[in-house]
């Protein structure tokens, strides 16, 4: 499969899951909202077994296709730390990541969501341009 | 536990793992395919990214228009949807904050979790941090900066 198919499929995959959630449970498939909430305390049993399911999914992955995912990582141990910190506070801060307003909350034409998006993906570049010059 | 309760909780679980094998498929679980994606400047711009969050997008609106249609979802009461609509300081700040995180070591949320499974203690270190940004926000800086 080439990468943009892979991508693609991949994707489709990824919006069938937020509709399913969305119309099942009544929820928004946002990963740092299940997580927040999860280590607030809030909603623990479900937002688990959405975290396992995040977990097993790449297994089951590596289980039809004979290998597993491709990670690999370009950060240092130090960046990778504050890397985290960031996406962690500028997840909750902003009400939500890639998941949450990046997929749904631009499915569901929402203007906070498509600022967020816009947002996010223009910092992320300068960020990882910047990163790009200095490797 | 109600029967609605311990369905919602499978189809959470099955729901989860589907998202994760997307994830898995799609490129986003591999930092190197983000740097590639957002790195503009180094002359090898690999946009396949682009094609996630078209495929998840053209899939979900059918998913948002039968929601719009339904007084409730299958199982559940209401829906819980986020109800605030304005675009506020907190939104802006905390998404540039969230994307240059994103940009630094090519990690968001969801990919992060998945690739725990590689074993890799990096990986354990980025979810660790990210916890760690979390509750620092939401305990925090929520107070801090309302």
């Amino acid at each position: 499969m080439t990468p943009y198919l892979a991508s693609l499929a991949g994707g489709m995959i990824l919006g069938l899951s937020a509709a399913l959630l969305l119309v099942v449970n009544g929820r928004i498939a946002g990963i740092s909202g299940i997580v927040g909430r999860l280590l607030g305390g809030q909603q623990i049993a479900p937002n688990i077994a959405f975290v396992v399911g995040l977990l097993a999914g790449p297994m089951l992955y590596t289980t039809a296709f004979g290998r597993p995912p491709v990670v690999t990582i370009v950060a240092s141990t130090p960046l990778i730390l504050v890397s985290g910190l960031l996406v962690g506070v500028g997840a909750r801060m902003g009400s939500g990541c890639t998941s949450g307003h990046g997929i749904l909350g631009i499915a569901r034409f929402s203007k906070r969501s498509l600022a967020a998006t816009a947002t996010f993906l223009t910092s992320g570049i300068v960020a990882a341009t910047i990163m790009g010059l200095l490797r | 536990m109600s029967r609605h309760a311990l369905l919602r909780l499978l189809v959470a679980l099955l729901v989860g793992t589907i998202f994760g094998f997307g994830l898995a498929l799609s490129g986003m679980m591999n930092p190197a395919r983000i740097a590639g994606f957002l790195d503009v400047a180094s002359g090898r711009w690999d946009p396949s990214l682009m094609f996630v969050l078209g495929g998840a997008v053209i899939v979900a609106v059918p998913g948002v228009l039968l929601q719009r249609k339904m007084a409730k979802p299958v199982l559940d009461a209401r829906f819980h949807l986020p109800e605030k609509t304005g675009i506020d300081a907190r939104l802006v700040i905390g998404s540039a904050i969230f994307g240059i995180g994103w940009g630094l070591a090519g990690f968001c949320p969801g990919p992060a979790l998945s690739a725990l499974t590689t074993g890799l203690a990096t990986v354990a270190l980025f979810v660790c941090a990210m916890a760690a940004g979390m509750i620092l926000q939401d305990r925090a800086l929520q107070k801090v900066l309302p």
